[in-house]
C-alpha cells in the first residue's frame, strides 16, 4: 500500500503497524464487512417475501396449502440454524443441478448419483466449470443468501401471519359490509395496516439475523469471521512478512464491536420508524401521539 | 439495471463458452506450509506451487478455493471444486470414497509436541477435528481434545489445556523450530497414514490422470524435490 | 450387531459410559440415531442448567434495571447490551480466551476452559440478559389496576412485589420467554464450535452428527437425524412451557389467557 513497505522486517513501531493493517488479506477483511452488509441487505427483503408467502399460504382457505405453510413455518424454526446450514445449501446446489441436468440433458444416460459422487452432465453444472472465479463466488453468495432467505422467512412468516390477525376485527369487519372482497380486503386493509403490528417482531428479527452472519463462513463464505480468524493466528515468517503471536483475541474484540455498533444504530433506526409507522394507527402508541399534539 | 443483469449472464454464458477448460482446486488455506493465506490474501505454500505447475504441465487452467476442513471431501463429492490438495493424507477410508493421485508427499510419521521432553502423552492429546491424528488418539488411551483448526491445537499446548499435540511432524517441525525452545518433540514418532495425495471424484478418472501423470514427470526431473527443499527446509523428504 | 446392543454401548457414550471406542467403520443407521442422541445429554444439560441459572440472574437483572438508582440501572442495561447485542458465537470465542487468561493467572480457574463449566457460564450470562430484557418489558406492561389493587390492599414494598406484580410479571413475560427458551437450546450446539474443546469424543448431538457426517462422507444422513431430535426437542419445550403457563394463568376465565405464539416475540 505505502511506499515503504516494501521491506517489513526493517519497520517497526507505527510505521509497522500501518504497512500491516493494509496488506492485501487486511483490505479482504475490511471489503468482507461490505460483504456482510451486502448480504443483509439483499436477505431482508428475500426473508419478507417468503414469510409474506408462508403467511398467506398458513392462512390459506385450501387446506394443503394451509397445512404446507404451517409446516414451513414450524419445521424450519424448529432446527437450529446452524444445523440447518450445514447441509441445506449443498442439498439446494445439488436440486438446482438436477434440474438443469433433467432439462439440458435428457439424453444423458450415466446415474448422476455414483457412489458418493454426484454427477450432473457439463452443461447442467451450477456454475458452469468453465466460469471465471467471481461467478463461482456470487452464486455461493447467492446459495447462502438462500439459505438465511429460508430460515429467516420462516420466522418472519410467523411474525407477519400474527400481525395479519392482530389488524381489530371491526375493520375489516367494516370493509366487508362496504362490499369488498376477501381479497380487497386483505390488500386494501390488512396489508397496509399490519406493518406496524409486525415491527415489533420483525425488528427482533433484523437483530437475530445480524447475529446469525458469523455463521456464513459455514456457507463457504469468505466473511468477517473467515478473515478475523486467518489474521489472528499465529504468524511465522514462512507465512507471512509480518510475524507475530496469537492475536485472535484482538481480531475477535474488533468483530464485538463491530456487532455492538450494528446493533445500536438498528435499534436507532427502529425506534424512529416504529414512531412513524404508529403515526394514526389504532394502537396505544398511536394514541399517545394524538394525545401528544392535541 | 435489469438490462446489466443479463448483459453479465449473456457475457458469462458465451465466454464460459469459449474459454479452455477451468479445474477448481480445492484447499484448506490453514495448514502452513502446505497451504495458507499469504499476505495478500492468496492460497500460497507448498501445495499452491505444485498444483500450479501440475496444471502448467498439463495444459490447464486452474482456480483456488478454500473450503473448511470439515466439509472439504463432501463438497468435492457434489462437484463444488473438481480436486482437493490440502496436505489430506491418502486413507483406505477416504480410498473409499474418493481417488486419490499417488504420493507427493512420502508417508510420514505424527509426531507430539509439548512444552516438555517428558511431557505425558498418555495424557490429554490436542489434534485436530477429523484428521486421522484425532482418529489414531483414543486408540492409545490418550484423553483426546479436539480442536476445529491446527492453529487451535497448537495454541492449546502452549496455554496448558492439553499436554500434547498429536500432527503431522513436517507441519509441526517449522513451529518447534521458531518457538525458541518453548515447544519440543516428545516420544517416538508414530508412522500414520500412507502420504498426501490429490483427492478426485471417483468418476473423475481422466482429470486424475492427467495430474497422476504431473507428480510422476515432476518426481523424475526433480523438480518435485526442489519444492520439497524450499518449503520444508529442516528435514526435506526427497523421492 | 443389533440395535439394542448399539444401544447399550452408546446410548451414554456422550457422558463417558460404554464402548470407549467411537464406531470406525460400518456405519449403520441405529449407530448414528443412538450416538446423535446421546448427544443430547449435552444439550439438554446446558439448556437446562443455563435456563435455571439464567432465570434468577434476569429476574435480578430485570428489577435492576426498573429502580430509579443509576447504580444499578447502569450496569444492568449495560450488561444487557453486550450479551444481546453480540453474536453468541463470538461471546464463546472471548470468554474462552478470558477463562484462559484466569486460568493461567490462578489454577482455581482451571474448570472454566472447560465447556461443561465455561460454556455454562456464557450460556447462562446470554440467556440472562435476554430474559431481562423480556422481564423488564412485562414489568412495565403490569396493568395499573393490579398495582392500584394491591395499594388498595396496604400491600407495600416486598410483599406487593412478590404477591402481586411478580405473578403478573411472570403471566406477561412467559410467552416470549417460551421463545428465549427455545432458541437458548438451539444455541447449545454453539458450544463446540467456537474455541471449547471436546474431551474424549464426548461431544454434543451436533459433534456426533459431524462425526458421521465426516466419516461417511455424506451430511444427508446425520444432520437430518439431529435437526428431527431438535425438531422434538423444540416440541417438548413447547410443551413444557405451555404447562406452566397454563398453571400461570389458571385463575384467568379461558377466553381472556394470552396465547403462546411461538416465534420472536415482541419486547424479545
Amino acid at each position: 500500500m505505502f511506499s515503504f513497505c516494501a521491506d517489513p522486517k526493517s519497520l517497526e513501531g507505527i510505521a509497522w503497524f500501518a504497512c500491516y493493517l493494509t496488506s492485501g488479506k487486511h483490505l479482504y477483511f475490511y471489503v468482507s464487512i461490505g460483504t456482510v452488509l451486502l448480504l443483509l441487505a439483499i436477505t431482508v427483503p428475500v426473508a419478507l417475501a417468503f414469510g409474506f408467502a408462508g403467511a398467506m399460504a398458513a392462512r390459506s382457505h385450501f387446506a394443503p396449502l394451509s397445512i404446507l405453510g404451517r409446516i414451513y413455518i414450524s419445521a424450519v424454526r424448529g432446527v437450529p440454524d446452524i444445523i440447518f446450514f450445514l447441509f441445506v445449501p449443498i442439498a439446494l446446489d445439488q436440486a438446482f443441478e438436477w434440474v438443469r441436468h433433467k432439462t439440458k440433458c435428457p439424453d444423458w444416460t450415466e446415474p448422476i448419483r455414483r457412489g458418493a459422487d454426484f454427477v450432473v452432465c457439463p452443461q447442467a453444472k451450477l456454475p458452469l466449470s468453465s466460469s471465471p472465479q467471481w461467478v463461482h463466488e456470487t452464486y455461493g453468495f447467492f446459495l447462502a443468501v438462500l439459505a438465511f432467505a429460508i430460515v429467516f422467512g420462516a420466522f418472519s412468516a410467523n411474525v407477519l401471519y400474527g400481525a395479519m390477525q392482530a389488524i381489530p376485527k371491526a375493520q375489516t369487519e367494516t370493509a366487508e359490509a362496504y362490499g369488498m372482497t376477501r381479497r380487497q380486503v386483505f390488500r386494501r386493509i390488512v396489508v397496509p395496516q399490519m406493518w406496524v403490528y409486525a415491527l415489533p417482531g420483525l425488528s427482533n428479527l433484523w437483530m437475530i439475523l445480524v447475529k446469525a452472519t458469523p455463521l456464513l463462513f459455514l456457507l463457504g463464505i469468505e466473511d468477517i469471521v473467515y478473515w478475523a480468524k486467518q489474521l489472528g493466528g499465529s504468524k511465522r515468517s514462512i507465512e507471512s512478512e509480518y510475524p507475530h503471536g496469537d492475536w485472535r483475541l484482538a481480531y475477535f474484540l474488533v468483530l464485538l464491536v463491530f456487532y455492538l455498533g450494528m446493533t445500536k444504530l438498528s435499534e436507532g433506526v427502529f425506534g424512529r420508524l416504529y414512531r412513524r409507522l404508529s403515526h394514526g394507527q389504532a394502537t396505544m402508541a398511536g394514541e399517545e401521539q394524538r394525545r401528544g399534539r392535541a | 439495471m435489469k438490462k446489466i443483469a443479463l448483459a453479465i449472464a449473456a457475457l458469462a454464458l458465451t465466454s464460459g463458452l469459449a474459454a479452455a477448460q477451468t479445474v477448481r482446486l480445492g484447499t484448506e488455506g490453514a495448514y502452513p506450509p502446505y497451504n495458507f493465506v499469504n499476505d495478500k490474501g492468496e492460497v500460497d505454500g507448498f501445495e499452491r506451487e505444485l498444483g500450479d505447475e501440475l496444471c502448467k504441465r498439463a495444459g490447464l487452467t486452474c482456480e483456488w478455493v478454500t473450503n473448511e476442513w470439515d466439509s472439504i471431501i463432501p463438497n468435492l463429492t457434489s462437484g463444488n471444486y473438481d480436486a482437493i490438495i490440502a496436505g489430506m493424507s491418502i486413507t483406505p477410508e477416504r480410498d473409499q470414497v474418493i481417488d486419490f493421485t499417488q504420493d507427493y508427499y512420502p508417508p510420514t510419521a505424527s509426531a507430539y509436541v509439548g512444552l516438555s521432553a517428558d511431557a505425558n502423552i498418555k495424557g490429554t492429546v490436542a489434534a485436530q477435528v477429523s484428521t486421522i491424528q484425532a482418529a489414531y488418539v483414543p486408540t492409545t488411551g490418550a484423553t483426546l481434545a479436539e480442536y476445529a483448526t491446527p492453529e487451535e491445537t497448537i495454541a492449546a499446548v502452549k496455554s496448558g489445556e492439553a499436554d500434547v499435540v498429536l500432527a503431522d511432524y513436517d507441519y509441526l517441525a517449522p513451529i518447534v523450530a521458531e518457538s525458541g525452545g518453548e515447544l519440543v518433540f516428545v516420544g517416538e514418532r508414530v508412522p500414520l497414514g500412507g502420504g498426501v495425495g490429490m483427492g478426485f471424484r471417483e468418476s473423475d478418472k481422466e482429470l486424475k490422470q492427467k495430474f497422476d501423470d504431473g507428480i510422476t514427470a515432476m518426481k523424475a526431473d526433480g523438480s518435485l524435490n526442489a519444492l520439497l527443499a524450499k518449503w520444508f527446509p529442516e528435514n526435506p523428504p526427497k523421492y | 450387531m443389533t440395535c439394542g446392543e448399539t444401544f447399550a454401548q452408546y446410548a451414554l457414550r456422550s457422558i463417558g459410559i460404554g464402548e470407549k471406542l467411537l464406531p470406525m467403520a460400518d456405519f449403520t443407521l441405529c449407530q448414528q440415531f443412538v450416538l446423535i442422541g446421546s448427544g443430547l445429554i449435552w444439550n439438554l444439560y446446558f439448556g437446562i442448567l443455563s435456563l435455571a441459572a439464567g432465570f434468577f440472574l434476569a429476574n435480578a437483572l430485570a428489577l435492576a434495571k426498573a429502580t430509579g438508582s443509576p447504580w444499578l440501572r447502569r450496569p444492568a442495561e449495560g450488561f444487557i447490551f453486550v450479551f444481546r447485542g453480540s453474536p453468541l458465537f463470538i461471546q464463546f470465542f472471548l470468554a474462552y480466551f478470558l477463562f484462559l487468561a484466569m486460568k493461567q493467572a490462578n489454577p482455581v480457574f482451571a474448570p472454566l476452559t472447560m465447556a461443561w463449566l465455561g460454556a455454562l457460564i456464557t450460556l447462562t450470562l446470554n440467556t440472562a440478559a435476554y430474559a431481562a430484557e423480556i422481564f423488564y418489558g412485562a414489568l412495565r406492561a403490569v396493568p395499573r389496576g393490579d398495582i392500584e389493587a394491591a395499594d388498595a390492599y396496604g400491600l407495600s414494598g416486598w410483599s406487593r412485589f412478590r404477591r402481586v406484580l411478580w405473578p403478573t410479571m411472570m403471566r406477561l413475560a412467559w410467552p416470549a420467554y417460551t421463545n428465549e427458551a427455545i432458541f437458548l437450546f438451539h444455541a447449545t450446539t454453539l458450544v463446540f464450535f467456537s474455541g471449547f474443546a471436546v474431551l474424549q469424543q464426548k461431544g454434543d448431538a451436533l459433534y456426533y452428527a459431524a462425526y458421521f457426517a465426516d466419516k461417511t462422507f455424506n451430511p444427508f444422513v446425520a444432520y437430518p437425524i439431529v435437526a428431527l431430535y431438535f425438531i422434538l426437542l423444540t416440541l417438548a419445550v413447547i410443551g413444557v412451557f405451555g404447562a406452566i403457563g397454563r398453571r400461570l394463568n389458571r385463575h384467568l376465565p379461558k377466553t381472556t389467557r394470552p396465547r403462546f405464539r411461538y416465534g420472536p416475540q415482541y419486547f424479545r
